[in-house]
């Protein structure tokens, strides 16, 4: 059986790479005893897959892992047990079994990502509700959000490690919007399609001619299609599975 | 929203900000917070302590010695013992320009707020390193310019068994195993502290503990040649000799169950047994064989249970033994199977030591990894049969072939052979005898019939140059010129060449301006240090990495300090010269190394203490293999 783990990962492990977050959990999962499955073959490596790499430097309450079980565990005692397990930085969330079809695992069904951007200074604050009426970004940034949306196209440069090429990047931002705590941002992720929060603050800052903002990113929950829905509609990775 | 939103501030506090840490490479390196990391509340003990391996994260995390002295430490209630490594080049540049203090991993305090800053000293290219360590601590290099206020500075580690390059940077050494007199040291060290005493208080109390050498209490004359004249206390209270430290029953000491798990990959990613300390072979170049005398066994049971508790505290997936000579291991049998049959089934991989090759390490082999990848691996250290009576390295040319025949008739077709080059008495026709050796094993594969071969096999032979250590038989011994080494390897090149099965054979030779400096500092006295200080100073640390090495550098090092390489190397010592190290007692007399080096000259071997025993003098310590036969 598919189980799903969901997990967040803050203060000094923001610095852990994507291949470290990895092996992480490879050990974790061990020291949890976790009942994990194991390809078969001459070097048997565990059954897990990771959603979608996390930048360094960016916090996180919406990270994914699956796993394959040879048994069922319950959610409750894999959790505590995870936890457990656990360095102070990264606590598991989740512990939800999901259907064995392709289609709901893997994670080939990312879709979309959101992501609270904050200003550098008040990082700390990120997993935290937010309780002042004080916006902490001007206000005037309400309307020039607007004013970037109503471009007919945004074109950046995007830069891979092998090319660099134009890009219209409207069509990725599903949601940009203000928040007393920061900036939401839902865009685009996955196989597919996939932009950076990075990319759209800086291509933002710059049309709206701020220079020396710095800002810290969050990402809050990583979305799949809906399957269940006609048309398209998003729902988090989390959604898709149910307590064991 | 449904998810639990945290009440505590995250996290302490990094001595680095974002900035950097985003800038460097590798920036877990440096934020601590690993998985059985020890944390402590600072106020509550009366000991900060911190152990550095001078050498990057992934070396340093690899090494079993400090996890074992950080548990130890650690378990300690008046002890928080944390690590430092030393900073990669690019965050040593960036703490410089910025005057960021280098600090300890678990805190993140600078490590000048300690009491103890403990460096272990593995090889002689970290000398730099070292140096560089006090520096970005922001303390003065030498020992008599550091404040009171500063840590102590203690040594320890193989190299600490001739510390006198290095004895002006230090407070003091420890030498040999630290489970022994650590916490005297220490109950001293708060005693003294309680008492309101300074720190050269303390440095007379610790210098009459057994095993701990104090350099700013001895002197050293030179004769006019530049010999040593003699080796002496200049302060009443300390010992002529220092007796190295040993732990005689390996049976009941502390062994780091819970070891730090390192978020990135390191050198040695994985659970590590250690099954014995020394070795019974006395091979004459080999230093930690002499060094490590007697011979201890750990407890096989206890060994079977440290590896259910480490991989449990670990999540590592993978074990290996770790010791000198581990098919000396009596237990070895029992304890692998163990592994095998408890661990293979849950996807842990054990991973062996090389084995000497017989029937049951290539069952064993075979049962652990994939033939077709894994390689057998030979040191014979030398080609000819003459060399290797020498070295005192009892392999033979038929232990060699049978092992490998055995080996190619179980499928195998890859062969590793280490080879050392400009050994004592080498001649050509010793060298030549690499190529000759190698062919042989090619040789013997080609024998088995065609339909039954793997393809072709594959001979890898490589060659370092023998650099003579303290405290062996070879510690007379005249190293070479760097020309000399070249044109040896060159020698046994041309004969690799001229063999049957050359395009089956493969050699490389490791470099060898390393050698040089390493021998130089192996058997360097105090002047020597004054050279390490120049090339640090002119911008040499991570001399043991290819890509940071600057002989350039350390040649002008030596010129501008007027030291003279070709003392140190080139000549053979007397039969009675003082050796800088003399002073330290390890068990092992001079006058068996002396023996020993004669009976090298004439090419005659010494069988292995579980043969029969040769005397060394390590029987003082009244145990291991030395009382095995009489219990």
């Amino acid at each position: 059986m598919k189980a799903r783990i969901k997990f967040r990962k803050y203060g000094v492990l923001k610095f852990l790479g994507h291949l470290d977050v990895m092996r992480f959990f490879q050990k974790a999962v061990r020291r949890a005893d976790i009942p994990i499955a194991f390809t078969s073959g001459c070097s048997p490596h565990m059954i897990m897959s990771f959603a979608q790499p996390l930048g360094l430097g960016i916090t996180s309450e919406g990270e994914y892992l699956d796993i394959e079980l040879t048994e069922p565990v319950y959610s409750a005692d894999a959790l505590r047990r995870l936890n457990e397990a656990m360095a102070e930085g990264i606590d598991v969330l989740s512990f939800r079994q999901i259907a064995e079809d392709k289609k709901s695992s893997g994670m080939t069904i990312v879709a979309a990502a959101e992501y609270l951007v904050l200003p550098k200074e008040a990082e700390a604050s990120a997993l935290r509700e937010y309780n002042s009426t004080e916006p902490v970004f001007p206000a005037v940034w309400n309307e020039q959000i607007d004013a970037f949306l109503a471009q007919p196209e945004i074109v950046v440069l995007k830069k891979t490690k092998r090319s660099e090429k134009q890009v219209d990047i409207k069509p990725m931002i599903y949601d940009f919007h203000m928040e007393p705590g920061g900036v939401c941002l839902k865009l685009a992720a996955g196989s597919e399609a996939n932009l950076k929060p990075d990319l759209v603050m800086e291509t933002f800052l710059s049309f709206i001619k701020e220079e020396d903002v710095k800002l810290h990113y969050h990402r809050r929950e990583v979305y799949a299609e809906n399957p269940k829905a006609d048309g398209p509609e998003f729902i988090s990775l989390e959604a898709l599975g149910w307590e064991i | 929203m449904d998810y639990t939103k945290i009440e505590r501030e995250p996290m302490r506090k990094l001595a680095l900000n974002d900035e950097i840490l985003l800038k460097i490479e590798k920036p877990a390196r440096y934020i601590g917070n690993e998985v059985n990391s020890v944390m402590k509340d600072p106020g509550k003990v009366d000991i900060r302590f911190v152990m550095c391996f001078p050498d990057v994260y992934e070396i340093g995390m690899s090494h079993l010695g400090i996890q074992i002295l950080y548990d130890m430490l650690n378990r300690r209630e008046d002890v928080w013992c944390e690590r430092v490594y030393s900073p990669w080049v690019d965050l040593d540049q960036i703490m410089r320009e910025q005057q960021i203090p280098l600090f300890a991993l678990e805190s993140q305090d600078p490590v000048r707020e300690f009491d103890f800053l403990g460096i272990t000293l593995q090889y002689e290219m970290c000398y730099t390193n070292v140096l560089q360590i006090l520096d970005l601590a922001g303390m003065a290099l030498h020992a008599d310019q550091r404040k009171e206020s500063d840590p102590l500075v203690i040594g320890g580690g193989p190299c600490a068994y001739n510390p006198e390059p290095l004895a002006e940077f230090f407070d003091l050494f420890y030498i040999g195993e630290g489970e022994t007199v650590y916490d005297q040291l220490l109950d001293v060290y708060t005693d003294n502290k309680r008492a309101g005493g300074t720190k050269k208080d303390f440095l007379e109390m610790a210098c009459q503990i057994e095993g701990i050498y104090v350099p700013s209490f001895y002197q050293t004359d030179y004769n006019e040649d530049g010999t040593i004249a003699r080796f002496y206390p200049v302060h009443p209270k300390a010992p002529e000799h220092v007796k190295k430290q040993v732990i005689v029953d390996m049976t009941d000491t502390v062994y780091p169950t819970a070891p730090v798990v390192p978020y990135i990959k390191v050198t040695q990613d994985r659970v590590v047994l250690e099954v014995q300390r020394g070795c019974i072979r006395g091979c004459r170049f080999c230093q930690a064989g002499m060094l490590y005398r007697p011979t201890r066994e750990r407890n096989v049971d206890k060994l079977k249970e440290y590896a259910c508790q480490m991989l449990k505290s670990t999540g590592h997936e993978e074990i290996s033994l770790s010791s000198l000579s581990t098919s000396d291991y009596s237990e070895l049998k029992e304890l692998v199977n163990f592994l095998i049959e408890e661990f293979k089934g849950k996807g842990i991989n054990i991973s062996l030591p090389s084995l000497r090759i017989d029937a049951f390490s290539l069952d064993v082999m075979s049962r652990v990894q994939d033939i077709r990848k894994s390689s057998l691996t030979f040191a014979p250290e030398a080609g000819s049969q003459r060399m290797r009576n020498v070295i005192n390295k009892g392999l033979t040319e038929e232990d060699i072939i049978n092992g490998a025949g055995q080996a190619f008739e179980g499928g195998w077709n890859k062969v590793k052979l280490y080879f050392m080059l400009g050994l004592p008495t080498e001649t050509k026709e010793d060298m030549e005898a690499i190529a000759v050796l190698a062919d042989q094993i090619a040789r013997r594969y080609y024998e088995i019939p065609k339909e039954q071969r793997n393809g072709k096999c594959q001979i890898t032979a490589s060659s370092s140059f023998f650099i003579p250590k303290p405290f062996t038989p070879f510690q007379w011994a005249p190293m070479l010129a760097n020309e000399e080494y070249i044109a040896r390897a060159a020698v046994v090149k041309h004969a690799f060449l001229n063999q049957l099965n050359k395009k089956s054979l493969r050699y490389n030779w490791h470099d060898a301006e390393v050698a040089v400096l390493e021998g130089v500092f192996a058997r360097g006295d105090r002047r020597t240090g004054k050279v390490i200080e120049e090339a640090y100073k002119l911008g040499c640390i991570y001399d043991s990495w290819t890509e940071c090495f600057d002989n350039e550098k350390w040649m002008k090092a030596f010129g501008n300090i007027g030291v003279d390489i070709s003392f140190y190397n080139l000549r053979e010592r007397d039969a009675g010269e003082i050796f800088p190290w003399d002073f330290i007692d390890i068990g092992v007399t001079k006058g068996f190394l002396r023996k020993e080096w004669e009976k090298a000259m004439k090419a005659e071997i010494t069988p292995n203490c579980r043969m029969q025993c040769s005397g060394c003098g390590a029987a003082v310590w009244k145990g291991g293999v030395c009382i095995e036969s009489k219990n």
